[in-house]
């Protein structure tokens, strides 16, 4: 493996990993505190049993979010040395900014996690706001950040030196506010299908149904409003990179040749020296109307922009038909859940069922959509200014670096995933306990 | 502004040295207890450090970040020549992070817990060696941006014995400050008593160590003597430093927790400080007599404002959240009886 591929590869990994555990560790906040909510509303056990659990979960995935997070500001610098060199102080305002919210998200988790009995109750109950407030804001941040890479502002590029730094129209960039909401909605959908899955599994399976019922309801309601809503901003990001990127956009869609009255096209295969897609549905019309909102419209293609500068079509075209595939599959599930809740037939078995396979349905389309935004900026790391090759460090064997990184995060992710088994497995003996009972964990 | 993000830079870093390293002398006190002690040293750890351990781990954050906004060409230096123990330091910081917390969260104790012990006590020794031995080789001339071969280039830039040594020293000082946190939280006198041999191992240890960094500066030709005592104000902190120390020998038995706290934290500023002072502002010395500075080698003045700022609003907001956080958790039982 070469050490450019394997400084991308380590890179992908990197965030892929740490992108899952933020997710999670920003929104589970909130499922937390509308449970506890609940509780120290109507004083039902229930919900202080599901809090606690969820509590835990949250403190599992805030810390190996804070450690893959941690690893991800050295390796900035450790594999684009060159790119930090001189992004660094044009895009750091973002980062600056994050440091503050990731710290107070741990300050007020620290005070939520070991504060029940401590504090005033609803004292107690802000903390665990906050953690969901403060960790949603430096998921943000962070994104501004790499929207920058794909538009960015706040300097003027001048015989290759960065001039006229302003770090506020930097992070102010043109991209960040599509793609923050897009990406914090999936967060919300990601997090919400997951967590409902789960427990709607335990539902099935019998075991301690109210607390799984009510735990179930909390999520799914968050998944489903996300869902509802994605695509609109979906179609938001979607106009929004055709005018900004519409190289990006051209691979999204496998759009090779620029022309009026462009066809949508959905699966298929790109082939790139033929330039054409095979197998492919086409809708004419399609993508001009998407694109650019009138169905006549020119929408540029590849054979616009020099071969040296096209992403990889095939990548990003399938990603983005992964990902909107899936983001429309758990948009149907969402109507669904709501025509079932109008109808109280939310108990039926093979709608429970359908959200136990929805379980990954969510993250998936968070790596893809992230594949869609990494890879199609490709071949720049910071859009039309520096290559991503000449941005890479000059330090040889990458590649060790690389295979050492996955052997960690899978091994992580293994625990991680039994460490949830034993989490839920434990649920009668740990969380669920009758009303009445006063027991600390 | 400029001394403003200067001035954050260094307080960040000693913040990390003391609370972070702190964290993980608790972890090193773990592995040089004796097992019949380690379950109520690990209680007595875990009440200690539980609720503000994430937060103590910020300020290796705060610190990285205004290195590379403000100070880019540092911080894409350092990233390329000090690759490896980079590297090395993320991954202990990946498994102590983990493993403490899986450790507690796991909802089933079986055979696991040796396990997440284990990783834990390791990576809580080897996280501090290399932010030591990276510490240790900013400052030894053996940074070379010139060099040919990769031996020169990332393994020989920190592969020295003045680096190692700083390195342990940074080990011996984590257990040392550890040592004496813990005093401040037993609760019998025989388990004080247990803490407070700990803080004169500790203590004898980093001694040791400290005259360990001495002999490999003077063994590498650093002129580390020169930089210590050969400026009133080295010597003044020197002498702080020393008279902080006796102080706290002697009250170590019957001091108040707190008081013990504060000899020590300020004992490792006055040495953090007399090991930074003389080069400031020249973060890196580079070999041939190169040097990355804190003056020169920065961005440009927007950002340095920008920064700045984003730092001080950050710590309105942080501080008095950290020190309520901090403040609450001193207790040891709640205050009232639970009513929930």
């Amino acid at each position: 493996m070469d050490d450019f591929l394997a400084a991308r590869s380590q890179m992908a990994l990197s965030l892929g990993f740490h992108i899952v555990f933020s997710c999670i560790g920003m929104v589970m906040p909130f499922f937390m505190a509308v449970s506890h909510y609940l509780w120290l509303k109507t004083d039902a056990m229930v919900y202080q049993n599901v809090t606690k659990a969820w509590s835990k979960g949250v403190a599992i995935f805030f810390a190996v979010g804070a450690v893959s997070g941690t690893v991800l500001s050295f390796e900035l610098g450790l594999l684009w040395p060159t790119f930090m060199k001189h992004a660094g102080p044009i895009f750091g305002m973002p980062f600056s900014l994050e440091g503050t919210a990731f710290f107070i998200e741990a300050i007020a988790l620290g005070f939520y996690l070991y504060g029940w009995g401590r504090f005033n109750p609803w004292f107690h109950w802000v903390t665990g706001v906050v953690v969901g407030i403060s960790g949603l804001t430096s998921g943000i941040l962070v994104v501004a950040a790499n929207a920058w890479m794909n538009s960015p502002a706040g300097f003027d590029f001048v015989n290759g030196q960065y001039l006229n730094v302003d770090p506020i129209q930097a992070m102010f960039n043109k991209a960040w506010f599509s793609q923050a909401l897009h990406m914090s909605l999936a967060a919300f959908a990601a997090t919400g299908f997951a967590v409902a899955g789960v427990h709607a599994l335990m539902i099935l399976k019998n075991k301690n149904v109210d607390f799984h019922r009510k735990a179930f309801k909390i999520a799914a309601l968050f998944a489903c409003l996300a869902a509802i809503l994605q695509p609109l901003s979906g179609d938001h990001s979607a106009k929004d990179v055709a005018r900004r990127q519409p190289a990006k956009l051209a691979a999204m869609e496998a759009h090779f040749h620029t022309e009026k009255g462009a066809s949508l096209v959905i699966g298929g295969i790109p082939d790139a020296d033929a330039e054409r897609v095979n197998y492919a549905i086409k809708i004419p019309g399609g993508l001009s109307f998407l694109a650019h909102g009138d169905f006549d419209a020119e929408v540029k293609g590849l054979d616009q922009i020099p071969k040296a500068f096209h992403p990889p079509v095939a990548i990003t075209h399938y990603a983005f038909q992964i990902m909107v595939g899936l983001g429309m599959a758990m948009l149907l599930l969402s109507l669904l859940y709501l025509w079932a809740l109008w109808k109280k037939k939310t108990d039926r078995s093979w709608l429970l069922k359908l959200f136990v396979v929805a379980i990954p349905l969510g993250f998936i389309a968070v790596e893809a959509g992230w594949t869609v935004t990494e890879v199609g900026r490709q071949p720049w790391i910071i859009y039309g200014i520096m290559r991503t090759a000449d941005a890479v460090t000059p330090m040889p064997g990458i590649a060790y670096s690389f295979y050492l990184f996955t052997a960690v995060y899978l091994s992580l992710a293994g625990v991680v995933v039994f460490m949830l088994y034993r989490q839920i497995k434990m649920v009668d003996q740990l969380y669920d306990r009758p009303q009445g009972v006063k027991e600390y964990h | 502004m400029l001394t403003v993000v200067i001035i954050f830079l260094w307080a960040s870093l000693l913040l990390y040295l003391l609370l972070g390293g702190a964290d993980f002398g608790a972890g090193i006190i773990e592995v040089f207890t004796s097992r019949a002690n380690k379950t109520q040293t690990r209680k007595t750890l875990y009440r200690a450090i539980g609720p503000i351990w994430e937060a103590n781990h910020m300020w290796l954050i705060i610190a990285i970040v205004i290195l590379f906004v403000g100070f880019p060409a540092i911080y894409a230096t350092m990233s390329v020549h000090l690759h490896i123990p980079l590297t090395i330091m993320l991954l202990g910081i990946i498994a102590r992070g983990t493993a403490f917390s899986f450790r507690h969260y796991d909802a089933v104790v079986d055979d696991m817990q040796h396990l997440y012990n284990r990783i834990f006590g390791i990576s809580s020794v080897i996280t501090p060696l290399f932010l030591g031995i990276i510490a240790g080789s900013t400052v030894s001339r053996h940074i070379d941006p010139q060099a040919r071969t990769f031996l020169d280039a990332y393994i020989f830039s920190w592969l020295h014995p003045f680096p190692v040594a700083v390195g342990l020293f940074t080990v011996a000082i984590c257990g040392f400050l550890a040592a004496v946190y813990l005093v401040g939280e037993t609760d019998t006198p025989s388990e004080r008593q247990q803490f407070v041999d700990k803080v004169k191992g500790m203590n004898i240890l980093a001694v040791g160590c400290g005259g360990l960094v001495f002999l490999a500066a003077y063994w590498e030709g650093i002129p580390l003597m020169d930089w210590v005592f050969g400026h009133p104000l080295g010597l003044l902190g020197v002498l702080a430093a020393s008279a902080s120390l006796v102080l706290l020998w002697y009250l170590l038995l019957h001091g108040k927790g707190t008081v013990l706290r504060i000899l020590a934290g300020f004992q490792v500023m006055m040495i953090l400080f007399v090991a930074t002072y003389r080069h400031f502002p020249n973060l890196v010395l580079l070999k041939g007599g190169g040097y990355l500075s804190l003056l020169e080698h920065r961005g440009q003045d927007k950002t340095i404002q920008a920064l700045g700022l984003a730092l001080l609003l950050g710590s309105v907001l942080i501080l008095p959240a950290l020190i309520y956080l901090i403040y609450s958790f001193q207790k040891k039982e709640p205050k009232q009886a639970p009513v929930y």
